[in-house]
């Protein structure tokens, strides 16, 4: 069989809210990213263009700089005019203290044999004008925004001390007239490439902790049944043959099991089983709708459930027994992710017509309405717990949004030419 | 996938009930067949080899799905515009799964229907307006199918005759946001099987 990559999604990039050009434009759907808020504490850095003589060594720089806006952590100085070079010697210490960086990152892309480059980075304290850190990279070049990516990571974690997730992976489900597209992007939106095409609706994709498969709920079989698909191979298998809907699949922290909901004995319950398909068993038994389950670091499940009237978020073990009731406040509140530290959940809060983020904190049992709405659902953490990718609405269209964890940074993301929604934020890369 | 491939599916579905690991599939351009296993119907999947995208290695696979449609004769009194049996829509109200009274008459002429001819089938298919979580609206959906099929049992319709499914908020046939659509959406549609 031929390889078959349709209408492949070329995203591009634009960081609007400093005044930074777009990185990139191209012809099919774009997923733009605006910054439309800005957190207090931010670290000064500019990132010079690096040398090289040709795009790439432009575009190397340009993805380190676009990542590192995003974080919310780091505010990107204007670097137009400082020198592209990759040595200490040349940095303009004057002028950069002039512009307010306390950091700036140069570096270098050569162009070498066989489809192979070198790019080479320097991390500088502006005002001890020493080097924190530097490494030299040779890859192949078509792995150079991967490249970009890691630099950018590495950046991050020296500057902040928090894990950087810019060589993550997104998943999420685009919509346009007819069509369904389950779809697997770099975190900033390039690369996007469908794992999936339907032309029935596709919901509720969940990674696999190692990044090697997506669990999601697919409507093909003219019901919601979850399937389980490898993104390497594109290998996929319907998880649980039962009678009616299967549906919210959930991976344990270790990978080998999944729970879901399931109306096979009526209703809509939970129920467990082996990330092969074998083993299926019941986990809940409420007689109300337990659904949108959550498989936490400390492996205990949380989940929606009405059984008290409203929606509400509960936990329980995997063992089965009694469900905590965890949310007090509000008329309704859905779909808990739990965090990678297991200390907060986010979660979905309806005020009045409105349905917004919130995130509760297990400790203190405070609650921080994160968004505004009026429809933001389907929330997932990013693995460092320093972000969260919804989906919202945006002039009348599904967008995809990021918000900082203290609600402070908000971005959009949006295709031109498609709704999209769902948003699944992959695990660190291996 | 290839028009080879494409070609062929189109040709077993059109001459046959192609069943693949108990689903059949007909392409979107396929003319419709009987289909007598409707409830089962699925579509047909193919992967492909890893398509690197700049990513090194790490590129997803493809997969590609396109599920059938169904097609079939159908009894012709289910189709009379002046029968009661053509009206096949409960509407709900918010955030609710109760069987209002006014559908009392529609739902007796099914089950008398479901009641004389033993051999028909039928599927509740639940739907829910767009607000609130997908997952919690399959599950309203799905209430709101079995409140159905609880009905028609009390009046004496075999279980075995009733199939129940939800499509949650993921199939509204009026896509707006606004309460007319939502009104719209939330709501049972009884499909007989054949049809």
């Amino acid at each position: 069989m031929k390889k078959t990559v349709p209408s492949v999604l070329r995203l591009a990039l634009a960081v609007s809210a400093f005044g930074f050009s777009a990185l990139s434009t191209s012809t099919h759907a774009q997923l733009t990213i605006d910054i439309v808020g800005v957190g207090a504490q931010q670290i000064p850095v500019a990132v010079a263009a690096f040398a090289g003589n040709d795009a790439l060594a432009q575009q190397v720089s340009s993805v380190i700089e676009a990542d590192l806006a995003r974080s919310g952590l780091i505010k990107t100085i204007n670097a137009a005019g400082l020198p592209r070079s990759g040595e200490l010697a040349a940095v303009q210490f004057s002028e950069l203290k002039a512009r307010g960086a306390d950091a700036t990152v140069i570096g270098a892309v050569q162009s070498g044999d066989g489809g192979m480059m070198n790019i080479s980075f320097r991390l500088i304290d502006v005002p001890k004008q020493t080097q924190l850190t530097g490494l030299n990279f040779n890859v192949a070049a078509r792995d150079s925004r991967a490249t970009a990516h890691r630099i950018a990571d590495i950046i991050y974690e020296q500057l902040t001390g928090e894990k950087g997730v810019f060589s993550t992976r997104l998943a999420y489900v685009s919509k346009s007239p007819g069509r369904f597209q389950l779809i697997v992007a770099d975190s900033d939106g390039f690369n996007a490439v469908p794992a999936l095409n339907s032309s029935e609706p596709i919901i509720s994709p969940a990674w696999s902790p190692d990044g090697g498969r997506l669990a999601y709920v697919s409507f093909e079989g003219r019901k919601p049944s979850v399937y389980v698909q490898n993104i390497g191979s594109g290998a996929r298998t319907l998880l649980v043959r039962a009678a009616g809907n299967q549906s919210a699949p959930a991976w344990s922290p270790d990978g080998s099991r999944i729970v879901y909901a399931s109306s096979q004995a009526g209703g809509t319950q939970l129920f467990i089983v082996n990330a092969d398909g074998s083993g299926s068993r019941r986990l809940t038994s409420s007689g109300a709708i337990d659904t949108a389950p959550n498989w936490a670091p400390d492996g205990r499940i949380y989940f929606m459930s009405d059984r008290g009237g409203s929606p509400q978020i509960y936990r329980t073990s995997p063992e089965g027994g009694n469900a905590e009731r965890v949310t007090f406040e509000g008329s309704e509140n859905a779909n808990p992710r739990v965090a990678a530290d297991g200390k907060s959940m986010v979660f979905v809060k309806r005020e009045g017509s409105r349905y917004m983020l919130a995130v509760q904190d297990f400790a203190s049992r405070q609650v921080q309405v994160l968004t505004q709405g009026p429809v933001d659902e389907s929330p997932s953490f990013a693995p460092n717990g320093k972000l969260i990718v919804y989906a919202s609405v945006y002039n009348g269209k599904g967008i995809l949004a990021a918000v900082s964890a203290d609600g402070r940074v908000k971005q959009r993301l949006g295709a031109m030419n498609a709704d999209v929604r769902e948003p699944a934020w992959g695990p660190l890369p291996k | 996938m290839n028009r080879l491939w494409k070609s062929t599916l189109a040709v077993l579905a059109a001459t046959t009930l192609v069943a693949l690991t108990g689903c059949s599939s007909t392409p979107d351009s396929a003319k419709p067949v009987e289909d007598r296993t409707a409830a089962t119907t699925g579509a047909t999947t193919t992967g492909t080899d890893a398509s690197t995208n700049g990513v090194g290695s790490t590129g997803p696979a493809v997969a590609t799905v396109t599920a059938g449609t169904p097609a079939g004769a159908g009894n012709s009194a289910l189709r009379d515009p002046r029968s009661p049996l053509s009206r096949r829509e409960i509407f709900y109200d918010y955030d609710s799964f109760i069987v209002k009274d006014e559908y009392k008459p529609l739902l007796e002429a099914h089950a008398a229907y479901l009641k004389t001819n033993r051999n028909a089938r039928i599927k509740v298919e639940g739907n829910t307006d767009e607000r609130g979580s997908r997952e919690y609206n399959l599950a309203l959906g799905q209430k709101r199918s079995e409140s159905v099929k609880r009905v028609l049992t009390l009046l004496g319709v075999n279980d075995s005759q009733i199939d129940t499914v939800s499509l949650g908020e993921e199939k509204p046939r009026n896509p707006a946001s606004n309460e007319a659509a939502y009104a719209e959406n939330r709501r049972c549609d009884l499909v007989y099987a054949g049809e």
